[in-house]
């Protein structure tokens, strides 16, 4: 593939609509090709940045009720046309007390709707460490601490966290360290140890797991990035990236295996 | 099925998209009042149509016709933006221009990112709101926009990479 010719493919990989054999074929040329790689980043950040930035308008409140009797007015005139709206007083009665129900149901429903679609707590966190991720990517700001060697990154975070976070050491298993950097997620300071596999970054986060600490794995994917949590080592851990589930999960076996393993 | 049974119908399935009616109409009227007025139009045309309505996608369904609406009140109110001449293609070598440092994006606040996207022409615009603001697929959007696939791709290319000419631009002279 030539760049010339990923111009535009580059839009549609990231919105993942490419069919099969283009996408790998992006995929090869991005492992291979720094420029379109800073390209494709570049798209996705303005994907996130579009995505994350409430740009949506809200209808104003009182547009729902002119709607709705505006309809209401043409589906009466529709009623009248059918020559039975004003037949019977009975029917007439039947129409309303049917409508008033249907009214209220439908006002439960929309009461509902933020519920359903709004985001939870869960949900919230999700974003909250998905935008830490994106965040620390857009601003250049990976790393407080660029070092490949886990003994230059581990006592850097110290005085700087109540806690001394694990630093694994993963660059055999094809994830090496980038460095550390201090962040804040939950409303918490916590630990965040940067690696990367080939062109993708991961952020993960660690921090103290309380003490009733849900040790259950979770995965979630959002706006296209990955997400795994846990605990281990009495760490909460989140692992963030855009690096397919498969290899995520690896890293976070990884990291649960060094972890444990008693500090060298 | 009678009309009482009908509006209820209605109400029941078109009238929860309210949201993503108006948020359609306000990004392609650019303005609260005209926004209101196409939206109301529109629900009595999907009311009118609703009888034709065999199911499926109703979110689809409506905003196929509130664009189309605000395609009418375009014509009639704002014929000049219709008549920007735009060009689909790709020029080779935007690339550079149109690729800021990743650095730069993240200071493109709410407001900057607004202006970028209210900047940009009617038919880039509305692509870009209906796959990132209202997060359609490619197919949802093409039925919407009456576009082919592949029209749909090249323009949301074409509109990322204006989106990100302008972005630069302006980011760069608030330096």
């Amino acid at each position: 593939m030539r760049c010339e010719e990923t111009q535009e493919l580059l839009s549609g990989y990231v919105d993942e609509a490419l069919d099969r054999v283009r996408h790998r074929e992006m995929a090869q040329h991005l492992d291979t090709c720094l420029q379109c790689a800073r390209a494709y980043s570049t798209q996705q950040a303005l994907r996130s940045a579009l995505r994350t930035s409430a740009l949506s308008w809200t209808p104003p409140v009182h547009l729902e009720k002119r709607v709705r009797s505006a309809v209401r007015r043409a589906s009466r005139a529709d009623t009248r046309a059918e020559g039975w709206g004003w037949l019977s007083e009975g029917w007439g009665w039947r129409w309303l007390s049917v409508g008033a129900g249907l009214a209220v149901i439908v006002l439960l429903v929309w009461q509902r709707l933020p519920v359903w679609t709004g985001p939870g707590a869960q949900e919230s966190f999700l974003q909250e460490v998905v935008s830490s991720h994106v965040r620390s990517l857009m601003a250049n700001h990976v790393t407080d601490v660029a070092s490949s060697d886990q003994h230059t990154v581990k006592p850097w975070f110290e005085g700087k966290l109540p806690f001394a976070p694990p630093v694994p050491d993963m660059a055999a298993q094809g994830f090496p360290l980038v460095g550390g950097r201090l962040d804040y997620l939950g409303n918490r300071p916590v630990a965040a140890l940067v690696y990367h596999r080939q062109q993708h970054f991961i952020n993960l986060f660690l921090w103290p797991a309380p003490p009733d600490g849900d040790h259950g794995v979770t995965r979630h994917t959002r706006h296209g990035y990955h997400l795994i949590s846990g605990t281990t080592a009495d760490m909460t851990y989140w692992a963030v990236s855009n690096l397919n589930m498969r290899e995520l999960q690896e890293f976070v076996s990884l990291v649960q295996q060094q972890a444990m393993a008693p500090s060298p | 099925m009678d009309t009482a049974s009908q509006h209820a119908r209605f109400e029941h399935t078109v009238l929860p998209h309210l949201p993503s009616a108006y948020n359609v109409a306000r990004w392609l009227t650019r303005d609260d009042h005209d926004a209101e007025d196409v939206v109301q139009e529109a629900y009595l045309r999907a009311w009118k149509f609703f009888g034709g309505f065999s199911g499926g996608e109703s979110r689809t369904w409506l905003l196929t016709i509130v664009r189309n609406t605000c395609y009418t009140w375009l014509h009639q109110n704002r014929a000049h933006e219709l008549t920007v001449v735009f060009d689909e293609e790709i020029h080779s070598g935007a690339s550079e221009s149109a690729n800021p440092e990743t650095l730069l994006l993240h200071r493109a606040n709410q407001q900057v990112l607004r202006d970028a996207l209210e900047a940009l022409p009617v038919a880039f615009r509305e692509v870009v709101v209906l796959r990132e603001l209202e997060g359609l697929s490619y197919k949802e959007i093409a039925a919407i926009a009456d576009l082919p696939l592949g029209t749909v791709m090249s323009r949301l290319a074409r509109a990322r990479a204006r989106l990100l000419e302008w972005l630069t631009t302006r980011l760069h002279t608030e330096v």
